[in-house]
């Protein structure tokens, strides 16, 4: 139902990953781009380990809510949570995701399962498009911090020209947006993510 | 400088709507803001913290709401522009002000704020706060967009001013969460000195003055619908026969559908920004072009009965539907997918949903709760008062905030929770009608909000349990904001008094106190039994800086703990106290010493003694 300018883009991870900061790189990106851009997020008890979910429109459209089955890309930060937003994708959704797993206490404490990766992309593959997964957070420690994993992702979304950004204004936006301490390694973050995605999917 | 006092009029900046609010109220000339914190409104309170500390504009965190719109009300009064604001239940808090303050009025600008939370994504109710408009006789605006957020601050600045009535400015989490370009508009220099006139006979209630001043409200009204009628956020667009009333982000909703359905030369949209009083005339001029109209509004069915009403006085009989014909619910947020599906089926426009994958063969997705951190000071509260009361019988009311979280299993202290400070006044009753021990939990920032009435009720009717206080140091839900208890100096900020809980406990007349710290753990389970075996109000106060809070302060923490081999895996740790950076490996109990805060609570309530400290090496 997408109307023909419009890119509705998906991102979820879990509290403490970064990914309001990566939806702010990304606004900016579009502002410097001069594309439309309209977001929305939900970070309620973030704080406590709970999921962060942003909404990202580009183009024609006034909505900052994307409904179910309505995703043209998701952005999955860490592998349970990019299943758990299945819902929101269709059959022409690429989904991007980081493999680092990041259990829930309930699974580090044994009381519950977590899901086999295998499976997990296979049920992804099977369910959407084009699946891109690899370990964002080994190439964040590669960048030099461990924590650009929000960086490495965003790298790899570009390469995939699913959004209407260019690989240098995202650049730009992540020098304007980020601590300046971190905008070397979230630099290198980025380019790693980047190269990443190219030989996947 | 704070980006939000930016001169730069034209200027495109990336905005949360929280940011546009307090924008705009920055280029309206904003002289005093107040505030009790509450999600999703917090954000504006934060900025207008931070932007107070380099400009001359007067900011405060209010003990309550009512507090918050009393100050307001008074600076308002002496003449400058002033703003309150508050999530949804706040508006409750302070009714009491503003249905009076209504007929008393202002003289400067005053803005309510209120932001309403349907799907309620961090609140206890949905309540839509658009009846308070109605409820009151004060005006109500709201946006649709992160830019009308930042422009309808100055618009209601003027209406309120030129009625001489505070005006609720109405939001909902979709505009206070939602991010945007917005264009900068000129900054009008803050007005901010101001006097209060006396003037007893317009100013004092008594039934005699009341009375005319009901009838001024009235007529203010009446004014107000005026305005209401030609206001540039009351706007039609198209010229189909297919009528749309809507409101804040449903408008959004309603536009990208009208496309998408291309149905754009179809229909006619009236968008409501400006909701109480409705603009009935233009209304009911709407009804006349249109065959069928559609409502489309989150919440109650506020505009969709009044338009029927006008219909009715118009006797039309065209078909007006909306949540009484099922299209809409009264229930949770909408979003673009459901407001389309309406749309076409109340215009019978062929549409075909996205398909939602088949998610039957996914596997079970470990659920990700929300958890208390880390060495909270809350579990180790939480933990002493459990074991201290185990084999009592025992009903736990707890209160709003962070603690909150302690009802959940395997902690799973609080049983009952309405509002803000009623952890004080239920246990009084319950306390009548129950032979179970009653334990109250409270926190800091909530005990000075409202539990202290309820104490010294409690006090005063003789009533018999125990309050748990639980002092963390900050206001730590909606973002670590300061309260009265906090010291202002640790944070190097010079103005402000301090409150002592343990006074206020003492001088209410509480006659069994104890203060104990959470993390030594049995002094705490004996201190906390005394209590519980007290027979009267008895009140622990549980003092231990937020560790979230102190990590952010950069405060010095205790040594990560690790699990040595002594561990004979009887995981009383992770049964018991289910802090989260526990975690289990090749079926052995391990600690993340990135999580552990040091706090020590695990190590002391091992039964082999076998967690320790990591050693410097």
């Amino acid at each position: 139902m997408n109307t023909m300018n419009t890119t509705r883009l998906i991102i979820v991870a879990v509290g403490g990953q970064g990914n309001l900061l990566a939806s702010r790189v990304i606004g900016e990106a579009a502002l410097l781009s001069d594309i439309d851009v309209r977001m929305s997020e939900i970070h309620g008890m973030a704080q406590r380990g709970g999921v962060v979910e942003s909404s990202i429109v580009f183009g024609d459209a006034q909505s900052t809510v994307i409904s179910d089955g309505e995703s043209d890309v998701l952005l999955g930060f860490e592998p349970s949570e990019t299943l758990r937003a299945l819902n929101k994708c269709n059959l022409n959704t690429v989904v991007i995701t980081n493999l680092a797993k990041l259990p829930s206490f309930t699974v580090t404490t044994g009381k519950s399962v977590y899901p086999d990766l295998d499976v997990l992309q296979e049920l992804i593959r099977k369910k959407t498009a084009k699946l891109i997964a690899f370990d964002a957070a080994s190439m964040a420690i590669k960048a030099g911090n461990v924590l650009s994993v929000n960086m490495v992702l965003l790298g790899a979304l570009i390469q995939t020209h699913t959004v209407p950004l260019s690989a240098e204004n995202v650049k730009e936006a992540i020098i304007k947006r980020t601590r300046k301490a971190f905008v070397e390694s979230n630099l290198k973050a980025f380019e790693l993510g980047f190269s990443a995605a190219q030989g996947l999917g | 400088m704070h980006k939000l006092l930016t001169e730069h009029p034209g200027l495109e900046m990336l905005l949360l709507g929280n940011e546009a609010i307090a924008r705009g109220a920055v280029e309206a000339g904003v002289a005093v803001a107040t505030t009790y914190p509450g999600t999703p409104s917090s954000e504006i309170s934060t900025n207008f913290f931070q932007i107070s500390r380099e400009s001359n504009l007067y900011f405060e965190y209010s003990t309550n709401e009512k507090v918050a719109l009393e100050v307001a009300a008074a600076t308002a009064n002496c003449g400058v522009r002033s703003m309150c604001v508050m999530k949804h239940v706040g508006m409750n808090v302070a009714a009491d002000v503003f249905m009076t303050l209504a007929y008393i009025g202002v003289k400067g600008g005053l803005i309510i704020v209120t932001a309403d939370d349907p799907y309620m994504f961090s609140s206890q109710n949905e309540q839509d706060n658009r009846y308070y408009g109605k409820f009151s006789g004060l005006p109500v605006v709201e946006p649709s967009s992160v830019q009308e957020a930042k422009d309808m601050v100055a618009y209601a600045f003027d209406i309120s001013e030129k009625l001489q009535q505070p005006v609720i400015f109405r939001t909902t989490t979709r505009i206070n969460h939602s991010t945007a370009p917005v264009v900068f508009g000129k900054i009008k220099a803050a007005e901010t000195s101001g006097d209060i006139s006396k003037d007893p006979f317009n100013q004092v209630p008594v039934p005699a003055v009341a009375r005319i001043l009901h009838a001024r409200l009235l007529s203010k009204l009446e004014t107000a619908e005026n305005m209401s009628e030609n206001s540039e956020y009351n706007f039609i667009m198209g010229n189909g026969a297919w009528g749309i009333i809507c409101n804040g982000v449903s408008y959004n909703y309603v536009s990208d559908a009208a496309k998408d359905l291309n149905i754009e030369h179809r229909v006619k949209i009236f968008r409501i920004g400006f909701s109480h009083p409705m603009p009935r005339s233009t209304i009911k001029g709407f009804l006349k072009e249109c065959e069928k109209v559609l409502v489309v509004e989150e919440g109650e069915p506020f505009m969709e009965e009044t338009v029927k009403m006008l219909a009715q006085e118009e006797k039309l009989t065209l078909p007006i539907l909306g949540k009484s014909q099922k299209y809409f619910s009264r229930l949770y947020e909408f979003d673009p997918a459901l407001v389309r599906q309406s749309m076409a089926t109340c215009f019978d426009v062929a549409y075909t949903p996205a398909k939602v994958p088949d998610l039957s063969d996914i596997p079970e997705i470990p659920e990700r709760p929300p958890n208390l951190c880390a060495g909270c000071s809350h579990r180790a509260t939480f933990y002493a008062v459990k074991k201290a009361s185990e084999g009592m019988d025992t009903i736990c009311p707890t209160d709003i905030g962070c603690y909150t979280l302690g009802f959940l299993p395997p902690l799973a202290m609080g049983d009952f929770l309405i509002c803000m400070g009623a952890s004080a006044g239920v246990s009084c009753g319950f306390s009548i009608k129950t032979n179970k021990k009653v334990i109250s939990f409270i926190g800091d920032s909530t005990f000075f909000h409202s539990g202290i009435p309820g104490l010294i009720n409690a006090v005063y009717n003789n009533h018999n349990f125990t309050m748990v206080i639980l002092d963390n140091g900050t206001t730590a839900m909606t973002g670590h904001q300061p309260n009265p208890g906090v010291d202002m100096k640790k944070l190097d900020i010079d103005g402000y008094g301090i409150v002592s809980i343990e006074e206020i406990v003492r001088a209410v007349g509480v006659s069994h106190v104890t203060v104990i710290r959470p993390y030594r753990v049995k002094k705490s389970i004996h201190a906390v039994k005394e209590a519980l075996n007290f027979k009267g109000v008895s009140v622990v106060i549980s003092k231990e800086m937020c560790t979230l809070y102190a990590r952010g302060l950069k405060k010095a923490r205790g040594k990560p703990f690790f699990v040595s081999d002594k561990c004979k895996g009887h995981k009383d740790c992770i049964n018991e106290l289910a802090c989260p950076a526990f975690f289990i490996e090749d079926n052995r109990v391990n600690i993340d010493p990135v999580m552990c805060s040091g706090c020590s609570v695990c190590a002391q309530i091992c039964p082999e003694h076998a967690i320790l400290p990591i050693k410097d090496t």
